[in-house]
């Protein structure tokens, strides 16, 4: 059976359980990954959306971000969101504060859209779908800039919103918020590769 | 969480306690990069509207400053999400009616005795029990009976739990206190006075987070307690007089 975990250091934490038990379809087992030693039992892992300044933090305090960095290598699929797209990062820009994970080949700027007024809901157009995907973006971060092995997935205006590195997925806005479960498909084709 | 003191002091200082000087709170939205929270009063909706066009990511109407009128912000009108006191089911419902994204349960600000907190916790939760496995006439009596809204009474019937975050708040001072509205169903909590009425803030603030995350892990709980220094001296809820308990404000 597989088994999908969800980092639950900070953020979104039970939304994302739950997108992730719908997209399952009960053939699966999601868990809530809290300390060191839970990652490695995993199939794929979540980074669920949240404040990335306190995720990084936590990841540091436990020891879990090596444990991270170890199972993007060893080629588990990662879905990162939101402030998950920032901690797989290999840089932030001019912030000192978060400790990038360098697992993607992509800067990030944080909350590139401003502060939660400044929230929005947009029409994307997706590499590989057929009809526009509606993402909620949430003092979501942007990609500015992306490197060669970087798949591009949508953009909005000169900045990108959606990437693909090999077994990581990165998406600026919460895929876990809406009914439609494209990203969470793609996710799932990682898992059976 | 930007205001112009913390609980504790409000209490001593007295007089009418108003939103915080917006330049603090800007300079305080340039120093950090997490998301900033501010207070306004209850009712109070222009304090409200100059902390979202100043760019403060949440708005807390809260009870620990003076109530400007007898009705609450209509937070459905604003592009920033509120969180809003609350002490019951009754009110928690209010609340979210009128578009508050988060409650949290009141407590007794600015004490640092739990026991207002865990008294408000408890009630919520044991009242959305209570709804488990009634009929949809049953729902709603209840509705009725503690003024809320119809369809939110049902939603938490089905969901077993408030349909936005829940915190705690209002005399968390240690990390067995935030440990302990963890386990009784909280989804976080919030500390003001408790940390930085508290010897060794910084210490406090870092335990206290961990606490959070290992709110069901005695051991490391031990672990995180040991060696903060004093925790705030505090003020039994109980010996305070009526005209200055704070949870009562609102409805």
């Amino acid at each position: 059976m597989t088994r999908i975990g969800v980092l639950a250091l900070q953020g979104d934490v039970s939304e994302h359980v739950l997108a992730m038990q719908r997209a399952l379809f009960g053939r699966g087992e999601v868990l809530e990954i809290r300390r060191p030693g839970e990652i490695s039992g995993c199939d794929g892992l979540v980074l669920p959306g949240g404040e990335s300044t306190s995720i990084s933090r936590q990841l540091e305090i436990s020891g879990m971000a090596q444990e991270l960095k170890a199972a993007a290598r060893s080629g588990m699929p990662i879905l990162a969101t939101c402030a998950g797209l920032v901690l797989v990062s290999r840089e932030i820009e001019g912030d000192a504060k978060v400790r990038p994970l360098g697992l993607m080949d992509i800067k990030v700027d944080r909350n590139a859209f401003g502060p939660q007024r400044e929230s929005f809901e947009a029409d994307l157009q997706v590499e590989g779908f057929d009809r526009p995907y509606r993402a909620v973006f949430i003092r979501a971060p942007a990609i500015v800039d992306v490197g060669r092995r970087v798949q591009v997935l949508a953009r909005i205006g000169e900045v990108v919103v959606g990437a693909r590195q090999d077994n990581l997925l990165a998406l600026a806005f919460h895929p876990e918020l809406t009914e439609d479960m494209r990203f969470h498909q793609i996710f799932q084709k990682m898992l059976e590769a | 969480m930007a205001l112009h003191a913390v609980p504790a002091d409000i209490r001593k200082m007295g007089g009418v306690a108003r939103m915080a000087d917006p330049a603090v709170i800007e300079s305080i939205i340039d120093a950090v990069t997490i998301p900033v929270m501010a207070k306004a009063r209850i009712g109070h909706f222009v304090e409200a509207q100059i902390l979202e066009a100043i760019g403060v990511d949440m708005v807390d109407e809260s009870e620990v400053l003076t109530p400007a009128d007898e009705f609450h912000i209509e937070k459905t009108k604003f592009a920033i999400p509120f969180v809003c006191g609350a002490r019951n089911l009754g009110e928690a419902c209010r609340r979210i009616k009128e578009g508050a994204a988060m409650i949290r349960t009141k407590g007794e600000a600015g004490t640092g005795d739990v026991s207002q907190a865990v008294l408000h916790m408890r009630k919520i939760q044991g009242q959305i029990k209570s709804l488990k496995g009634m009929d949809d006439l049953q729902l709603m009596k209840v509705a009725r009976e503690i003024e809320a809204d119809l369809d939110l009474v049902v939603e938490c019937a089905r969901m077993q739990r408030l349909p936005v975050v829940n915190f705690a708040a209002g005399g968390v001072a240690t990390p067995a206190d935030a440990a302990l509205m963890m386990q009784l169903g909280a989804d976080g909590v919030f500390v003001g006075s408790g940390i930085f009425k508290s010897e060794e803030p910084a210490a406090m603030a870092s335990a206290i987070v961990q606490a959070v995350h290992h709110y069901d892990q005695p051991e490391i709980l031990a672990r995180v307690s040991k060696g903060l220094g004093a925790a705030m001296k505090g003020l039994d809820a109980a010996s305070i007089p009526e005209g200055e308990v704070l949870q009562t404000r609102g409805w």
